[in-house]
């Protein structure tokens, strides 16, 4: 975009092709054409005040405050247009309060109008000191009101969900909120009721605001008529300090901005990244963070006594030391890495290390979660080393693709910004958005998107089978096909990704759940890769990383999550490192918790207690996110750095830190001691150039290794599942307010499989497998008949922990309690 | 005088037994535009129209045949793109709520078919195959009339598949409002058909290319919609021996408030507001002030007698034409009092979009009620005039600029009587300061 401002005295250049001149102030500026005059003035550095206006918005000219003066041909135009919702002409002059009267006038005018009724309550309102209308009713408004009469009140506030809190009396009703949730979120449960000086934001009766977006109707409320339960009458802005940072609960990257005072997070806001989030992020990424400081945060290294067995703090001196001799004891044996999917690259980066230079070997794997063979390859093939500057698809390229196919990946609750990409495409450009899945989840519907339903495990046969509309769509230049980490749970579904991408043409993207898998990828902290997308098997990328570490390492693949833990259930591994993994977040948390209790020796790098915790023979305190610097990278595999928000009080110390200190007392040094040392370790490896994308084994048809169907009936029943954004994830813990508006757990049925097994549609039902059961509420939806939904991790939904099985698996529903045994149910991630 | 004044046009069939059943109206020359208009090309009804320059009734006078030439239409032999690619639709604006206008219930009530035949001329000219007609709906007699019309028609032939054998099809859709003023507004009428709030639409883009639906739309007053058959039978030059240069036709004026003979009086564009007096048999008492064409439109006095009521006569007065609805009101009437009715009105009928509008009215009328209970201040006087001065042209659609319409026009005319209540007030102004924003 030019800023070619010049002062008037006519500009002699040509226009810019599919640009207008007009004259702003009297400045001449070249504009491209379509680009609103409020646009444009802010380029130039003049702000017109306004409230109802945002960029990312459908303009309202609702508000009426920036009415400025417009000339069109030498004629001005009888009445003042709003700038947010007229666009550049040739020719036009524009004047606004700066140069003209009746502009400032019909300012100060609105501003006059929009304060008669707001309450005198900014010294206790929570938006006073960045507010809006405090702001510009001092730059434009009157200093003093003629409103002598009687000003509207309402009670004050009310809660439209458990999070967000609306204060009528200081609504302006710019409608912000409610057209984000119409437009941007796709979720309506905010709407005008009412007319005239009676009209206000509400919601339905029966239906509070349970968006996953509310937040930011908060954030872009111009005034203080939204506030958040967990912030309201906490802090002024003014005594925040405003940190900048990356959110780090899922793969989407957002930019966030954490506001923080005296050592203490105060609040989180989406931060601004046009090419990320833009200017949106999810309740989970805004509101959970508290799980950072709760009551049960491991504070000090613990190490566990040998008389008496119990978990005692201990120095770091002597933590690292018990835990040293501990794997070098159990080294010979073997020990087995699980670092879990929640780390900075540069923590993974250190546990990849550490694997091989203090452990030597490359039983190493980040995926605490459903995960095959074929994921590995997948990902070696098509997802490591590919960046948004090497040809990986971008959220920009997401947002002009002509089509998208999403596979095992349900946007709303695994990518919430991606989401917000497919939603904004489809109903902007009318992008075709196709979903295979089970049934039309509300992601489906606010996508505009086509449901191509299909039997859970049935995945890959419906890929290969694809109708020629939507083949033909993918086909199409810049169309993607976005797979998600719960392809591994369903045999031959990445093959079947991997064919149809290669058949169609289509771009592939691996979007994760987790925010450190992607980095954890490319760290290494995978048993067939070092860092860089490095085969262990290549004999010459190996080489590369034995001459930058000056060791030698082992060529032979190692285990993967599950056979590092058959492995230790099986008496074979001596010794188990395992970073943020929670056992009930496995494939089969049974054979965890085996494997936990048979290891000779469990070292454990914790944040907070867990069921690792009662086993681990030490406990060394690491720090969450906002206490120190690192990075992740998203799902483009773009990297999102930060840095320390909050200097640790505690005695925690980033992961990395705690394995260069270990390593040094295993006598090996990692060169891991900061966040940064890290990166510097990692970068000076850098992506290996010839990354062997070895996608034979994806050409080829593959039979999935059991038949397509598994007997159904009897009440037996095909179980569909995946998780839902807010769960019962720990790190969404001490936060109520952000639970409560949660989506209900329920099972779902459609009405004739409801029927077949004499299941009352909005009663309970108990599913059940030989391990356990789950009782939930049951309500119907369009699933295919003879499969039932469940929520992976929400409520008493705990499915592999409860059941041990999870998508694809045959289970038992039947109606009514059904006489469970009591499930129990905790919070993990 | 009489007999010269009054072109019972539309009116015609009024006094009719039966007036509003097809068999009277097909008796009385129905239907027959219908048969002229279904032989004819449309772009060369859309011409007729142009060359009668038949004007909107709904109060803006937009010219009629130029509002249907906007319709995009695809070139012969062309395929259709853009907005010509989708459906076309007429909507018959039926929301009759400005107050004092009292003529298109009438006209519905007593000849429903004119406004039938109307729609499928206008449908068959601009290419469309829905129509809707949005009633306000609590006239349910109205409504029923216009249900049972529609249905004759449907019974007759005049509606459905094939009309007439002349290939065209149309569909009539009566439509029942929910009784809010703004969905006069024709982007609020479509947004409320549509099932929305009545809130005025952002324009451009405007209902010809981006109407009900997203599709190219027609919204068209019923009475300009039942003079087009009159039009079709009597053509262009007949239309335009009546009314005026710019302003042709007959209109039907609907005279109330203190006069002896109330009602609706058919006459030519231009005729003086002392001309409809004697139609109406005069004033009773003695006239004080009037509004030419509704309560938005500003207020007149006696001086205004002769002034010619048609678009340009009325703008030419200060005022407007509005929708004809003449308030006659006499000596007995205080002006404060019946500003503050209007604008109380007004505040209720404010859809609440924009602030001006919603925050305008709320606070006009305070004031106004405050100087009627004789509590007002002389400072009253000027900060409703800047308050209007904050509104007019400001808000997002006319209805802020009808609001104001009665405030600004009477102070104009009768300031004294604002000031004689302020020196009415009993004792010392008390500093009314926070005796309400205090609670």
């Amino acid at each position: 975009m030019s800023v070619a401002a010049q002062t008037s005295g006519g500009d002699t250049r040509p226009v810019p092709e599919d640009h207008v001149r007009l004259t702003i102030d009297g400045r001449e500026v070249d504009a491209p054409k379509g680009e609103l005059i409020i646009r444009t003035c802010e380029r130039l550095g003049i702000i017109v005040p306004r409230f109802c206006d945002h960029p990312l918005l459908d303009p309202v000219a609702a508000c009426r405050q920036c009415l400025v003066e417009v000339e069109m041909g030498g004629r001005p135009m009888p009445k003042p247009q709003p700038s947010c919702a007229v666009t550049v002409a040739d020719g036009m002059v524009v004047k606004t309060q700066h140069t003209s009267a009746v502009a400032d006038k019909a300012q100060q005018g609105v501003m006059e109008l929009l304060l008669i009724n707001h309450p005198l309550d900014c010294p206790i309102c929570d938006k006073g000191g960045e507010c809006p209308l405090q702001n510009q009713a001092l730059s434009n408004g009157r200093a003093d009101s003629r409103f002598v009469d009687t000003k509207r009140t309402f009670a004050k506030p009310i809660a439209i969900s458990s999070q967000v809190l609306l204060d009528r009396e200081r609504c302006v009703l710019c409608a912000r909120c409610t057209r984000f949730s119409e437009q941007i979120a796709g979720d309506a449960f905010i709407d005008m009721l009412e007319r005239g000086p009676g009209q206000q934001v509400g919601v339905a009766a029966d239906k509070p605001f349970q968006s996953y977006f509310s937040g930011n109707t908060i954030q872009i409320c111009p005034v203080g008529a939204l506030t958040s339960a967990a912030y309201r009458f906490r802090s002024r802005p003014f005594d925040l300090v405003s940190t900048r940072g990356v959110c780090e609960h899922c793969a989407s990257g957002c930019a966030i901005r954490t506001d923080w005072r005296r050592g203490i997070v105060l609040r989180r806001l989406a931060g601004h990244d046009p090419q990320v989030n833009q200017e949106w992020n999810c309740d989970k990424g805004r509101f959970a963070f508290v799980y950072a400081t709760a009551n049960d945060r491991i504070t000090q290294p613990l190490v566990r006594e040998s008389i008496g067995g119990d978990l005692k703090p201990a120095s770091w001196t002597e933590a690292l030391e018990t835990a040293a001799q501990g794997l070098l004891g159990a080294k010979n044996t073997g020990v087995g890495v699980l670092p879990g999917g929640r780390l900075t690259m540069e923590d993974a980066y250190a546990y990849a290390k550490f694997a091989r230079v203090a452990l030597g070997t490359n039983d190493i794997d980040f995926r605490a979660r459903p995960h095959s063979a074929e994921e590995l390859d997948f990902l070696a093939a098509h997802v490591v080393g590919v960046t948004p500057d090497n040809g990986g698809v971008t959220y920009d390229e997401l947002s002009a693709a002509p089509a998208v196919l999403c596979v095992a990946f349900e946007p709303e609750e695994e990518s919430p910004i991606v989401y917000l990409r497919l939603r904004r495409a489809a109903r902007d450009r009318g992008m075709r958005v196709w979903h295979l899945g089970q049934f039309t989840t509300p992601a489906v519907r606010r996508t505009f998107g086509t449901l191509l339903r299909v039997l859970p495990g049935s995945e890959p046969e419906a890929l290969d089978a694809l109708e020629p509309e939507v083949r033909e769509a993918l086909s199409k230049q810049g169309a993607v096909l976005l797979v998600g980490e719960r392809a591994a749970e369903v045999p031959g579904l990445y093959t079947a990704v991997a064919r149809v991408a290669a058949d169609t043409g289509a771009r592939l993207a691996w979007v994760p759940r987790r925010a450190g898998e992607r980095g954890a990828l490319e760290a290494g902290a995978v048993p067939t890769l070092l860092p860089g997308g490095r085969l262990v098997t290549d004999d010459v990328a190996r080489a590369e990383v034995e001459r930058a570490w000056g060791v030698t390492l082992p060529s032979r693949p190692g285990r993967d999550t599950a056979g590092i833990l058959a492995a230790a259930a099986a008496g074979q591994l001596g010794g188990l490192v395992i970073g943020g993994v929670d056992p009930f977040d496995l494939p089969d948390p049974r054979l965890a918790e085996q494997a936990l209790s048979r290891a000779r020796f469990v070292l454990s790098l914790e944040m907070r207690p867990s069921a690792v915790t009662q086993a681990a023979d030490v406990v060394l305190p690491i720090v969450p996110p906002v206490e120190k610097s690192g990075s992740y990278l998203d799902w483009e595999g773009r990297r999102r750095e930060f840095g320390t928000t909050i200097r640790s009080v505690t005695a925690s110390v980033p992961d990395c830190r705690v394995l260069d200190s270990l390593g040094i007392e295993m006598d090996v040094d990692l060169f891991t001691q900061t966040p940064a040392a890290a990166w510097a370790g990692y970068t000076a490896l850098g992506t290996y150039r010839n990354i062997k994308r070895d996608t034979s084994r994806h050409t080829g048809r593959q039979v999935p290794g059991k038949d397509t169907v598994p007997e159904v009936g009897e009440g037996r029943v095909l179980l569909a599942t995946w998780r839902r954004l807010l769960d019962n994830g720990s790190m969404q813990v001490g936060e109520p307010h952000l639970a409560a508006t949660a989506r209900p757990a329920v099972a779902l049925l459609s009405e004739t499989t409801a029927a077949d097994l004499g299941v009352d549609l909005g009663g309970r039902v108990t599913v059940s497998t030989q391990r356990g059961s789950i009782t939930l509420p049951v309500a119907a939806a369009d699933l295919p008949p003879g499969v039932v939904w469940l929520p992976g991790n929400s409520g008493p939904a705990t499915v592999r922990r409860s059941l041990g099985v999870g998508h694809g698996a045959v289970v038992t529903v039947r109606s009514g309690n059904g006489g469970s045994s009591k499930t129990a149910w905790g919070r993990h991630s | 005088m009489t007999e010269r004044t009054l072109t019972p046009v539309l009116t015609r069939r009024w006094a009719a037994p039966k007036s509003w059943t097809i068999d009277t109206y097909t008796r009385l020359d129905g239907y027959t535009a219908l048969r002229t208009a279904l032989a004819a090309d449309p772009d060369r009804l859309i011409q007729l129209i142009k060359d009668s320059g038949l004007r909107g009734r709904g109060g803006a006078g937009f010219p009629t045949g130029m509002k249907w030439g906007f319709i995009p239409q695809a070139k012969p032999g062309e395929q259709p793109t853009g907005p010509a690619a989708k459906p076309t639709y007429l909507v018959i604006n039926a929301d009759e709520g400005e107050p004092g206008t009292c003529k298109d219930v009438p006209l519905m009530m007593a000849d429903p078919h004119s406004l039938v035949e109307g729609c499928i001329i206008t449908a068959y000219a601009i290419r469309a195959h829905r129509c809707f007609i949005y009633v306000r709906g609590e006239v349910v007699h109205c409504l029923r009339r216009v249900h049972n019309a529609v249905n004759e028609a449907y019974a007759a032939g005049y509606l459905g598949k094939n009309i007439l054998g002349s290939g065209f099809d149309l569909d009539i859709v009566v439509h029942a409002g929910a009784g809010a003023y703004e969905a006069g507004e024709e982007t609020a009428l479509l947004n409320s058909l549509e099932g929305f709030r009545a809130e005025p639409r952002l324009k451009p883009p405007f209902p010809a290319t981006s109407g009900l639906y997203a599709a190219p739309t027609v919204v068209n007053n019923v009475e300009t919609i039942c003079t087009v058959p009159y039009i079709v039978n009597g053509g262009s030059e007949w239309f335009r021996m009546m009314g005026r240069e710019k302003s042709p036709g007959p209109k039907i004026y609907s005279i109330s408030g203190h006069v002896q003979r109330p009602g609706q009086y058919e006459a030519p564009l231009g005729t003086t507001l002392r001309e409809l007096l004697e139609l109406a048999g005069g004033t009773k008492g003695e006239l004080k002030f009037w509004t030419p064409g509704g309560s938005s439109t500003p207020l007149l006095t006696a001086k205004h007698l002769d002034v010619p009521l048609d678009f340009e006569g009325a703008a030419e007065a200060g005022s407007m034409l509005g929708t004809t609805a003449v308030m006659v009101f006499n000596t007995t009437v205080s002006v404060p009092w019946a500003v503050m009715k209007w604008t109380e009105f007004y505040e209720h009928e404010s859809c609440g979009k924009c602030t001006p509008c919603r925050e305008g009215t709320y606070w006009l009328t305070q004031i106004l009620q405050r100087m009627v209970r004789k509590e007002g201040t002389p400072s009253d006087v000027e900060t409703m005039l800047d308050v209007c001065d904050n509104i007019f042209g400001r808000s997002f659609c006319a209805l802020g600029d009808g609001a104001v319409s009665p405030i600004r026009s009477g102070i104009k005319y009768f300031r004294q009587e604002f000031l004689d209540l302020c020196a009415q007030q009993p004792g010392q102004h008390k500093q009314a300061v926070l005796s309400g924003s205090a609670r």
